[in-house]
């Protein structure tokens, strides 16, 4: 077992993504943030409350999506559906998608897919918090890493929120 | 997590932790069908033939729209105008579908049985969408699936059957449901519409007395008066009923208390049931219907899921 973000590394981590997007999106007005089930929201709901605690005056529009219903494995392993929340238009507007680990890059499809049911965003950018380089199975690349880095397959990327830490199994 | 079954055959062979699931992930549907597109791509390589031997319009439409909401393709047969008119058997025309490389079966027979003969004999997973007298397990999902929505739970609420238990599968599968699931049960209606040894065979109360089973429960499920299964009369006029155990607005004032109506449909009106209950606030009837799709769609779902294990 090998750390790959210590509990204050996370922190800083998360600062400065939420920096980023800042940088790109301020003051949010056409901007909405998508935390992927059921990992990712944990990731979502850090990034969406450092920028409002920077930017109190922000509402930000934070919903919730779920993609069970939309993966290429239905078949093969059944998955228990979580719960989809997404309370405002994405019509028009910048999506950013966030989860916690990227690896194949099969989950950010059928997240792709299953946005698009809900209208025609102007734009959609990602941001994950670990990119496995390695064993990418789609042409899907994050516009926003935490840290990124290279394990092979046997091995596996835990973001444990509890203690929070990243680890390298 | 998955359902301990292939086939869904009656809510007899289920546990409390399939129904729970199938509840939950029905929950989640439901909020698909409110999205701008309601549609989703889960079963975009299964085929399922819907088999109705029996004139349906609420269980066929429901299945029809949950299979094409999973982008499911879809064939339908009905009995009449087809060669069952003819005289092909059941399992001759069953596999003849099947030949045509289709996955799923959803079925409704007049016959008692008739879905748990095909699973003997047919590689498919089947759905049953009601046997002859005995079970209509959707139904009772749906059921159940509106109750929690309405009263947050099943557990320890009182829920009351009335009316025709005898004929009705809508009523053993709410029973054997709703006893999984440990909410208490009364039916009650006339005792000739009222099996003998119910109370025994399900721990359920049984009542002779509509107002006194108002007055007990939070649900009251009324059933519609099959006269087509009954082949002897067993009250003496429609009329009559209406007057002795029919549910009117008169008689819900009287109890002072606010239950939820529900009613499986299709309604006899001014029979088992007035119209000025029917088209209350207390009724839950439509809410019913419009859930049935998302239980539908979370029963094909999850047994789609079991089917690729083989």
């Amino acid at each position: 077992m090998k750390t790959i973000l210590s509990n204050e590394q996370l922190q800083l981590t998360i600062q400065r993504l939420s920096h980023q997007l800042i940088e790109n999106h301020y003051p949010f007005t056409d901007t909405v943030f998508v935390g992927l089930q059921p990992r990712g929201i944990f990731l979502a709901d850090r990034i969406v409350s450092a920028i409002e605690t920077l930017y109190p005056a922000n509402q930000l529009k934070y919903g919730k999506l779920d993609i069970t219903f939309y993966r290429d494995d239905a078949h093969k392993q059944l998955h228990v559906a979580n719960q989809t929340t997404i309370q405002f238009s994405i019509e028009n507007k910048s999506v950013i998608l966030i989860d916690d680990v990227l690896y194949t890059g099969r989950t950010i499809r059928a997240a792709m897919d299953a946005l698009i049911d809900f209208g025609r965003p102007a734009k959609v950018e990602l941001c994950v918090l670990v990119d496995r380089r390695f064993n990418r199975q789609l042409p899907i690349q994050p516009d926003y890493t935490g840290k990124a880095i290279d394990s092979i397959l046997s091995q596996k990327v835990t973001v444990d929120w509890e203690k929070p830490e990243v680890v390298l199994l | 997590m998955q359902l301990s079954t292939r086939h869904l055959l009656g809510i007899k062979d289920l546990t409390a932790q399939d129904i729970q699931l199938i509840l939950d992930t029905a929950t989640q549907f439901k909020e698909v069908l409110q999205r701008p597109i309601k549609k989703v791509p889960s079963l975009r390589d299964v085929t399922i033939v819907n088999l109705f031997y029996e004139n349906s319009t609420r269980t066929r439409i429901s299945f029809e729209l949950a299979e094409k909401r999973l982008s499911a393709d879809t064939i339908n047969f009905t009995a009449s105008g087809s060669s069952a008119a003819k005289g092909e058997t059941l399992l001759d025309t069953v596999n003849n579908i099947l030949s045509m490389k289709v996955d799923m079966v959803v079925m409704r027979h007049s016959a008692s049985g008739a879905p748990h003969f095909l699973a003997q004999h047919i590689p498919a997973a089947i759905i049953n969408a009601g046997d002859g007298i005995n079970e209509h397990p959707t139904q009772a999902l749906l059921d159940a699936f509106s109750i929690r929505e309405k009263l947050g739970t099943l557990e320890g609420k009182k829920i009351a059957i009335l009316g025709d238990i005898m004929h009705s599968r809508v009523a053993l599968s709410n029973i054997y449901l709703l006893k999984k699931m440990g909410a208490e049960v009364t039916v009650a209606g006339p005792p000739t519409l009222i099996p003998k040894y119910l109370q025994q065979a399900f721990d359920v109360n049984v009542s002779y007395n509509i107002e006194e089973t108002l007055k007990w429960c939070d649900v009251a499920n009324v059933l519609r008066i099959q006269l087509e299964r009954q082949n002897q009369p067993l009250f003496s006029s429609l009329r009559e009923y209406n007057l002795a155990y029919g549910i009117n607005r008169r008689l819900l004032d009287s109890i002072q208390k606010e239950i939820v109506i529900m009613h499986p449909g299709p309604i006899n009106r001014g029979v088992e049931l007035d119209s000025d209950v029917a088209d209350s606030k207390q009724s839950i009837i439509l809410q019913q219907v419009e859930n049935g799709v998302a239980v539908r769609m979370a029963a094909l779902y999850l047994l789609a899921g079991k089917r690729s294990e083989n």
